[in-house]
């Protein structure tokens, strides 16, 4: 055993493709979030509303760079716009991709047309930036105000559907290549969209407690505990699908079944079994459920649900490396495995990775002193009376 | 001067709806609308690929005239020959020449019970999976079957090699496009062999072209009972293999 395809000893898709999937996932979880407060109703999410909304958007103007730096020729990008060709799982990116980025900007742009506006009046150069942002209409009534409230609800309505094509279409990218029997299905689609929904969830919950922690904000409990709650249904869902998965591959016992077992018993075990499931599933699992079913106190609870948040970033990631990755080692003459671990300092190494994942959070940094992405967190009382 | 031939906004709208069906077959179906550019009665080659197994000595003097030929990159492969050794005990021991001097090593192997070598290489497929997942079309077929990679305008997202299930894709280092086997395009298309098929010093790779009933290759598979590599991925692979072992992927 061990003998693969000579081309094969180069693994092709590399840690940006591992960062692809999981910034696209963080955006249609973050917008998910937002649409649970402006289209149904949930109220208790309002202190992390708009918060959600501008992580969606920032992650989203950076979901595409690691692609660039992939791409052997980025400068053709556009090719994929210009001459898609239609049969191809991966022309519709650049439509998908658009169509939503054109979604998230327009809803942001409604929903904090009113701060533009205060800022606007203002003198300096930020002012400017903020006049022509709002096309030099400072027209801000409660008519203005209702009427863009209605187009909010509209696209973050809109968004939802279009949230969940976008990541599960990226899952579709890798269910749908039949000669690699670890993507090979059509639950891959579901299985993205759900483990999106827990790392956008994951994230808030993560940014909200540091940011909060740094400035000294109270943390609001009722929206804290909802996200909780929301996080732990979701991951439930997303990994019984993939144990589904699993189990469906052990039981069918074809050809691929001998292959990939090996895969997880060795190549994978680590990252797979003790990491993605055991440490960043079944840990967040119980500890979400605690927070869920019983009285804690507060402070016990925000800790269990913030570490949750955390094991739960890692389980996504985690669950990316394993697919994209994990995919590539597998031979295609199903007779052995290849290696790989992406260098330091390469082009497509760990440095330029760590680097891409930190654009996003300074650019919300830059949003946020732009117009406050909190508006309401030192004014909120933290704990409702019985909460 | 008045001008009285000016049409109307009614008109110019008739007309552009009148020439939007032109515009759309012409833009759309290029084929329908001017037809296929063959003079009456002439047929188009369909190129194919054999390999007769029991004749490959594993020389990989083919692996050495890709290479020269083709400007292959170090480290990547348009083909290969694989060496296959099946034990007593029904292991199978699979390794390939893949070092610069395309020379096996000289592994002990004991118990070997049964060996042969296995040339492999595009299977130019009549449904190329690497043609329909290319997102901008650069991976495509020849009128004459060939899959070939438009090099100026592959954007290099690797996407055709992880779809093709043989392995035979690449990202070449140089050009930073996905590379491949041609059958030699350059040289078939003057009437030569693939480089391959002429340093073979066996004759265990055939080239030829499928709509002649009289080429060595139609002949040879007229006579002779094959199959293709992977079946089951619905490809229809036209790379034909005879005296293939069941080991074989």
């Amino acid at each position: 055993m061990n003998y693969v395809f000579p081309n094969e000893l180069h693994v092709t898709w590399t840690v940006m493709i591992v960062l692809y999937p999981y910034i696209t996932g963080l955006v249609a979880g973050a917008f998910i979030v937002s649409s649970l407060y402006h289209v149904f109703g949930q109220k208790e999410l309002k202190p992390i509303a708009r918060f959600s909304l501008a992580s969606a958007f920032v992650f989203l103007l950076f979901a595409t760079l690691p692609l660039l730096i992939h791409l052997g020729h980025p400068e053709r990008a556009f090719n994929m716009m210009i001459t898609p060709h239609f049969t191809s799982a991966m022309a519709g990116f650049g439509y998908i991709y658009s169509s939503y980025m054109i979604l998230v900007a327009l809803e942001i742009w409604f929903v904090m047309r009113g701060d533009f506006i205060a800022r606007a009046r203002e003198r300096g150069p930020v002012a400017w930036f903020c006049r022509a942002l709002i096309l030099f209409n400072t027209d801000d009534t409660p008519a203005t105000r209702e009427a863009d409230h209605r187009i909010v609800k509209f696209l973050a309505g809109l968004g939802i559907p279009l949230a969940c094509t976008l990541h599960g279409y990226v899952g579709f990218l890798f269910g749908s290549i039949k000669a690699n029997p670890w993507w090979a299905t059509p639950l891959m689609f579901v299985i993205f969209i759900f483990s999106a929904i827990v790392s956008g969830i994951s994230v808030l919950i993560f940014h909200y407690f540091v940011v909060s922690r740094i400035n000294g904000w109270k943390i609001d409990f009722e929206c804290v505990k909802s996200l909780g709650r929301y996080l732990w249904g979701f991951m439930m869902v997303a990994v019984a699908l993939e144990l589904m998965e699993l189990l469906s591959l052990a039981y069918e016992q074809t050809e691929a079944t001998d292959v990939l077992g090996h895969l997880i018993r060795t190549k994978l075990f680590v990252s797979y079994v003790i990491l993605q499931f055991m440490l960043c599933s079944l840990v967040p699992f119980v500890l979400l459920g605690i927070t869920a079913l019983f009285k804690l106190r507060e402070r016990t609870a925000y800790l269990l649900i913030w570490l949750s948040s955390c094991l739960l970033l890692l389980q996504v990631l985690l669950m990316r490396w394993n697919v994209v990755i994990g995919g590539q080692l597998v031979s295609k003459s199903m007779r052995g495995f290849t290696d790989y671990f992406p260098g330091i300092w390469e082009k497509e190494g760990l440095i330029t990775a760590g680097v891409i994942f930190t654009l996003p959070f300074v650019l919300l940094y830059v949003f946020h002193r732009l117009v406050s992405l909190f508006p309401d967190a030192e004014k909120l009382p933290s704990i409702k009376p019985g909460a | 001067m008045p001008c009285d031939d000016r049409i109307s906004r009614r008109q110019m709208l008739k007309r552009l709806a009148a020439g939007a069906p032109v515009a759309l077959l012409v833009t759309v179906f290029p084929k329908l609308a001017f037809g296929v550019d063959r003079k009456p009665g002439e047929k188009r080659p369909l190129y194919a690929y054999a390999v007769d197994v029991s004749r490959c000595i594993g020389c990989c003097a083919c692996m050495r005239a890709c290479r020269s030929e083709n400007d292959v990159p170090a480290g990547y492969f348009r083909t290969w020959v694989e060496r296959f050794r099946v034990r007593g005990n029904g292991e199978v021991q699979v390794d390939v020449a893949a070092t610069d001097d395309f020379v096996f090593k000289a592994t002990p192997a004991e118990d070997v019970v049964k060996a042969f070598f296995v040339p492999k290489l595009c299977n130019h497929c009549e449904k190329s999976v690497c043609s329909q997942v290319c997102p901008v079309g650069a991976s495509y077929e020849s009128p004459e079957g060939v899959v070939l990679v438009d090099k100026k305008h592959c954007v290099g997202c690797g996407y055709c090699v992880q779809a093709c299930p043989y392995g035979t894709r690449f990202i070449d280092p140089v050009s930073h496009t996905a590379g491949k086997c041609t059958l030699c395009y350059h040289r078939i298309t003057r009437g030569e062999l693939p480089a391959c098929v002429l340093a073979c010093p066996k004759g265990a790779r055939m080239f030829g072209d499928l709509h002649d009933p009289k080429s060595h290759l139609s002949i040879f598979l007229r006579q002779r009972r094959y199959r293709v590599l992977k079946p089951e991925m619905g490809t229809h692979p036209k790379c034909y293999y005879t005296d293939l072992d069941l080991e074989v992927i």
